[in-house]
């Protein structure tokens, strides 16, 4: 029964983390950017601006709620909660901590332990284009429907590079569960160092999968007014906009645990199982995750958009091939040490 | 564990009719993805976890994207839903009441699957899973992957287009 009640403990203290870590994501977007283009950035509300992510988020409930007259009404609302869902759900097979023992039962720090733990991330990944499509196309507006399908067709063809790049991860790694991926990467043995190639592509598709620039054509300004979410207003707009934050911090969750050794640190071995191991594990992961959140946001800020067709190049001439050579080498290398 | 069984199976039922029901394309293609996510549960039931997340990624992930993608650009409406003539329709009624009585039959004397016959809850996973399909049935899964390469041989042929000039420069 405890073990019932820690879950749900657990399960919601991720929930809260992970939005909020998404809400301070959007102030330290908008600080960074100021900082890169030599401007002062958010400065108002509080000390620094620290409380504009409450006054954006209260602005935005506030706003006027509009659903236009020639929308399909249920898939105008459906579209922005699939969405959010589709970004909550991933963070479930992450460990954020090594267990902890407290009062001879063991708590393990991780919503869900699959045995399955990279195809349901993949599987999740897979599903979060029906919420951009079903938006997109129940506003019934041109420019909403042009992002919706450039979204579709982005996340399928990075899908096929990222699916291939795991592969050859599972090679190394021979098990499918996250948590044993984690354990595995204990001392330096951190995947990155195994995969560099696989770890290039990896993170390459995954800007392109949370719609980041460079990869943003689905809302893509100057071509699209404001791509799939055109129609939205109000929370609707804010779920659409949330949820990109949301999927930016289980991507870096996602980067640190399969490639950067998880909540591993070099002298983790050394320490006995207990409550300091499993904060400062836990210091370790989020570390790592601010470390991506803030490369996530580098990016953005430095690079231009790509255009249309040098994307679909980009995935399908370039990413997938060298996954595939990626996926040999792996094979090669592992024949020859055995 | 048997009211669960019970309560999927009659949504899975459910959303499987409102599949056909619905006049709307883009409404039938959403109600199959919930039916595949059904199905998936079922596969969950039965210890087959494995094939429960791979049915999610192909099938709800990328199958039915790329049907609500072609049924979006084609823009279908139910008003031009035209009445057929009745030759297809009742081809279709007597080749689904064979298919019927052949399953009817198939089914009749067989024993329902349960979690004593099958080989524990250990069945599913993916090692065995891998040693089933790559030591004992090694033949035809390379069979069914040949099948594979050559249906995506046979896309590829067709959706290639006549080489037409390329398109320099965009920007000029």
């Amino acid at each position: 029964m405890s073990d019932l009640i820690f879950k749900l403990i657990f399960i919601s203290v991720i929930f809260g983390l992970s939005l909020f870590i998404a809400m301070y994501s959007t102030y330290a977007e908008r600080k960074l950017a100021a900082f890169l283009q030599d401007r002062l950035g958010p400065n108002r509300a509080g000390p620094f601006g620290i409380l504009q992510p409450l006054a954006d988020g209260i602005k935005l409930f506030f706003k006027e709620e509009f659903i236009p007259k020639a929308s399909d009404r249920w898939l105008f609302i459906m579209g922005p909660g699939f969405f959010m869902i589709t970004a909550l759900m991933t963070s479930a097979v992450i460990p954020f901590a090594p267990d902890l023992p407290w009062n001879g039962q063991i708590f393990s720090m991780q919503a869900a332990d699959l045995n399955v733990g990279i195809l349901y991330l993949f599987g999740v990944v897979s599903l979060g284009v029906y919420g951009i499509l079903i938006g997109g196309w129940a506003s019934n507006n041109k420019f909403s429907l042009l992002g919706a399908i450039r979204a579709a067709s982005q996340n399928i063809s990075y899908e096929l590079a990222m699916g291939l790049s795991i592969v050859s991860l599972i090679m190394v790694s021979s098990s499918l569960s996250l948590r044993d991926i984690v354990e595995q990467q204990n001392g330096w043995h951190w995947n990155v160092l195994y995969q560099p190639l696989g770890f290039l592509i990896f993170i390459i598709c995954a800007f392109a999968e949370t719609n980041r620039a460079p990869f943003d054509l689905p809302e893509c300004e100057t071509e699209l007014v404001g791509g799939y979410h055109t129609e939205f207003s109000s929370m609707k707009l804010g779920f659409y906009l949330f949820a990109e934050y949301i999927n930016m911090f289980v991507s870096s969750a996602v980067l640190a645990t399969l490639y950067f050794g998880g909540y591993q640190f070099p002298f983790i071995s050394s320490m006995d199982p207990g409550l300091t191991k499993t904060l400062l594990g836990a210091a370790v992961m989020f570390g790592k995750i601010f470390f991506f959140i803030f490369l996530f946001i580098w990016i953005r800020w430095t690079l231009p958009r790509f255009r249309y067709d040098q994307l679909m190049n980009l995935g399908w001439k370039v990413l997938i091939p060298l996954a595939v050579l990626n996926i040999i080498l792996t094979g090669a290398f592992i024949l020859f040490k055995s | 564990m048997q009211n669960l069984f019970y309560i999927l199976s009659g949504l899975t039922i459910f959303a499987a009719i409102m599949v056909i029901i619905s006049k709307h394309p883009i409404r039938s293609i959403l109600f199959l993805v919930f039916t595949f996510f059904l199905i998936s549960a079922h596969y969950v039931l039965l210890n087959a976890q494995f094939l429960a997340l791979v049915n999610v990624v192909v099938y709800a992930g990328a199958i039915m994207v790329l049907f609500l993608f072609v049924v979006m650009f084609l823009n279908l409406n139910q008003d031009i839903e035209r009445f057929k003539s009745w030759i297809p329709l009742s081809a279709a009624a007597i080749s689904g009441a064979c298919l019927f009585l052949v399953f009817f039959s198939a089914f009749r004397t067989s024993v329902l699957a349960s979690h004593e016959n099958t080989g524990g809850y250990q069945q599913g996973l993916v090692e065995n899973l891998g040693e089933v399909l790559y030591r004992d049935y090694l033949f035809p899964m390379e069979i069914c992957s040949i099948l594979f390469l050559v249906a995506m041989i046979g896309v590829v042929l067709l959706g290639r287009k006549e080489r037409v000039e390329p398109i320099k420069n965009l920007v000029p």
